[in-house]
């Protein structure tokens, strides 16, 4: 176990996100914002579709051979002069970097942003062993200050509004003029932006994640909009690149191609501001720049997921489109998900890494609607997977009684087409002819899942099946 | 068993491969050592004006600003008059690249000052090692002609590239860089930026000016 899980909560959790005007406010930000910047991108670039395309197979190729790129880019960073480190737990990787933080007799870690860092709980066990971290990219740092997790993976702080970050940085900067004016968004970041420069200034150690490593050179790559990363690392001694081994790719074209999809899936941008290219520490002629580079290569289960069906989830390059697109993320956003990754792409990744039986609700909170794959720049089979796991859970007996006996009266009818037909036509006209006056039902007996949220539009009195029928027979009439 | 053995034992055991098929590492091999290109967008596949014209379209679609100067004697003033324009002290920042050393800095006002930053400079200037018209990139290698703190601690970056220098795509950098710095070497780091800094953390609205600069301005030497 990593950090800690509210995943088996989900249904809780969801209940309460529902209820919180606040999230619920904050969360119509991504249904309008990242949605339709991504589809304006996608449009603008022809060959789009065909690089979603290349970066599929680029990605499927490196983890064919996954073994070899490694011992290539290990090499390649030896010989630059920086150091490679393998992790196979959580645990291990937290060893390690306080280990080097410790030779470089850190008291400050300033910290890019990095889903690993989550993962792995890093910032707790530096505190617990009398070292600051400081998280510096914007939407971090504001949720470092209400100690709470990301709920997203490129906008960490997606659930909060203005005001609600204006009274943390009241609360924690209290060096500063208490009748300051904080009433315009630019006011609270040109102070973080104040209070973090000193920050970057007095750092030690600084850790950075990284989007792609390249075999070919043995470089770290990160991509951001702030710049916050890179003044992470090029101003403290020693720069750490904790990360994990599918961001492997073979060269730098290679990764000039996935990059072409990456901001246009994440934010709608072309490119994003920063894409910094890291190769070992500072040479002997540079003026500025860490003097020692490390890389922490985490796996934490990621090479049992190779050769089987979820090997295809480590193709993902962390954008976010999937969870910007999901219906399910607007509506509860991402701490109900319970653990580091929410969202679709989240509930494929938990339950390989945290387990299926904490993690099982995941794969089940899907409308199976299917966008988030529609979007994805790596065209992973979200639902597929989601399904798998679905398979997954009633195979070892972990879906709940209810939903197995449901499950297996459902089975039953659909091998038997004749009494399927009958019973649905039984349900479908009672139910028509219930709901004909309100055209929805409020309440339904063995559906208070579905109706507590929402209500169920009745049906107009015909079956699926006859409709189809009768279509068919029309149009080839 | 080592960590690092495990990982790698684990990673084999799951492909079913053992890592020393001769087939699977000439494979690989190939593949590092020929770098094959891709899928290279139509976009940047054009030259002379035209892709100098795409590249400020693209740089400025990214909130940078653009200026012409037809040789490098000229940028001294431009930058001059850049900071004027902007109501900025006229000092200024830079490393020791000879490209910027031989411009005509005297015949202006500015106060120069070397070396990398420690983070109180309002301005400073790089010299690019390369663009992208493709995105309006700019692509700069680190090392003390250029040193990194320049492109991310001062408010206002000024960066100098050479008209010849804007490629039409990545690709064409990268072969430069290999030629420059040998193959499958890098310098410690190569920044792609493409526009000033900006957070969309607050209700995903954009600001200008998070941790980097606040304002990116290049200057095109046409000559």
């Amino acid at each position: 176990m990593t950090v800690h899980t509210t995943s088996p909560q989900f249904k809780t959790n969801a209940a309460r996100a529902l209820a919180d005007t606040q999230l619920q406010k904050a969360l119509g930000n991504v249904k309008q914002g990242f949605i339709d910047k991504r589809r304006a991108a996608a449009e603008k670039l022809p060959e789009f579709e065909a690089l979603r395309d290349s970066a599929r197979d680029i990605k499927n190729h490196t983890l064919q051979h996954l073994d070899l790129y490694l011992e290539a880019y290990e090499g390649k960073v030896k010989a630059s002069g920086g150091h490679v480190h393998f992790a196979r737990t959580a645990e291990e990787a937290r060893g390690i970097i306080l280990g080097i933080c410790r030779e470089a007799g850190a008291r400050t870690v300033t910290k890019g942003k990095s889903m690993i860092a989550e993962e792995i709980g890093i910032n707790h066990h530096l505190e617990a062993n009398g070292i600051v971290p400081v998280e510096t990219d914007l939407g971090e740092y504001i949720i470092q200050l209400r100690n709470e997790m990301p709920s997203h993976i490129i906008a960490p702080a997606v659930h909060l509004n203005a005001t609600q970050v204006e009274q943390d940085f009241r609360r924690v900067h209290t060096h500063l003029d208490a009748k300051r004016d904080l009433s315009e968004p630019v006011q609270l970041l040109t102070e973080a932006r104040a209070v973090l420069r000193e920050r970057f200034l007095a750092a030690d150690v600084g850790i950075t994640g990284a989007n792609f490593l390249v075999a070919e050179t043995g470089t770290s790559i990160i991509v951001t909009n702030e710049g916050n990363g890179d003044l992470t690392q090029i101003l403290p001694k020693t720069h750490i690149v904790l990360t994990s081994i599918e961001k492997l790719v073979p060269t730098l074209e290679d990764v000039s191609q996935i990059l072409r999809v990456l901001a246009r899936s994440a934010t709608g941008q072309e490119m994003s501001v920063y894409t910094t290219f890291s190769t070992g520490p500072r040479r002997a002629a540079d003026s500025d720049g860490p003097e020692n580079y490390h890389v922490v290569l985490l796996d934490n289960g990621r090479s049992s997921m190779l050769g089987t069906s979820f090997e295809e989830m480590l193709r993902c390059i962390r954008c976010g489109a999937c969870m910007n697109h999901c219906p399910v993320y607007h509506a509860v956003g991402g701490h109900a998900y319970g653990w580091v990754y929410p969202g679709p792409m989240g509930a494929v990744l938990t339950p390989s890494l945290i387990g299926i039986d904490k993690a099982g609700h995941l794969p089940n909170a899907s409308t199976f609607c299917g966008r988030c794959e529609s979007v994805c720049p790596v065209r992973i089979p979200l639902p597929k997977l989601m399904r798998h796991w679905r398979e997954r859970e009633f195979e070892r007996h972990l879906t709940p009684a209810t939903i197995r006996s449901g499950l297996k009266t459902w089975g039953f009818l659909a091998r038997r087409p004749a009494l399927y037909r009958v019973a649905t036509r039984a349900a479908m006209g009672v139910l028509g002819l219930a709901g004909r006056a309100k055209g929805r039902f409020a309440w339904l007996p063995l559906a208070k899942g579905w109706t507590k949220y929402r209500d169920f539009p009745a049906p107009q009195g015909e079956t699926f099946q006859a409709r189809w029928r009768r279509e068919r027979h029309r149009r080839s009439a | 068993m080592s960590a690092r053995d495990d990982v790698f034992a684990n990673i084999r055991r799951s492909l079913g491969v053992k890592g020393s098929e001769t087939i699977r590492r000439q494979m690989v091999a190939d593949r590092l050592e020929r770098a094959p290109k891709g899928l290279v967008p139509a976009r940047g596949q054009v030259s002379g004006e035209e892709r100098l014209a795409l590249f400020r379209l693209q740089a400025e679609a990214a909130l940078a600003t653009v200026t012409e100067v037809a040789g490098a004697a000229e940028v001294p003033q431009s930058i001059a008059l850049f900071l004027r324009n902007h109501n900025l002290p006229a000092t200024l920042r830079m490393g020791s690249d000879p490209r910027l050393d031989r411009m005509p800095w005297a015949e202006t006002a500015l106060e120069i000052a070397r070396g990398p930053s420690a983070g109180s400079d309002l301005n400073a200037v790089s010299h690019a090692f390369g663009a992208v018209a493709e995105s309006g990139t700019m692509v700069l290698v680190s090392g003390s002609d250029n040193p990194s703190t320049l492109n991310f601690l001062p408010d206002n970056h000024i960066v100098v590239v050479a008209a010849k220098d804007i490629a039409g795509d990545y690709e064409s950098v990268w072969s430069r860089i290999r030629f420059a710095f040998g193959k499958s070497t890098m310098p410690r780091t190569v920044n792609w930026i493409t526009g000033p800094s900006r957070s969309g953390d607050i209700e995903q609205t954009m600001l200008l000016g998070a941790h980097g600069p606040r304002r990116l301005h290049i200057v095109v030497v046409k000559d």
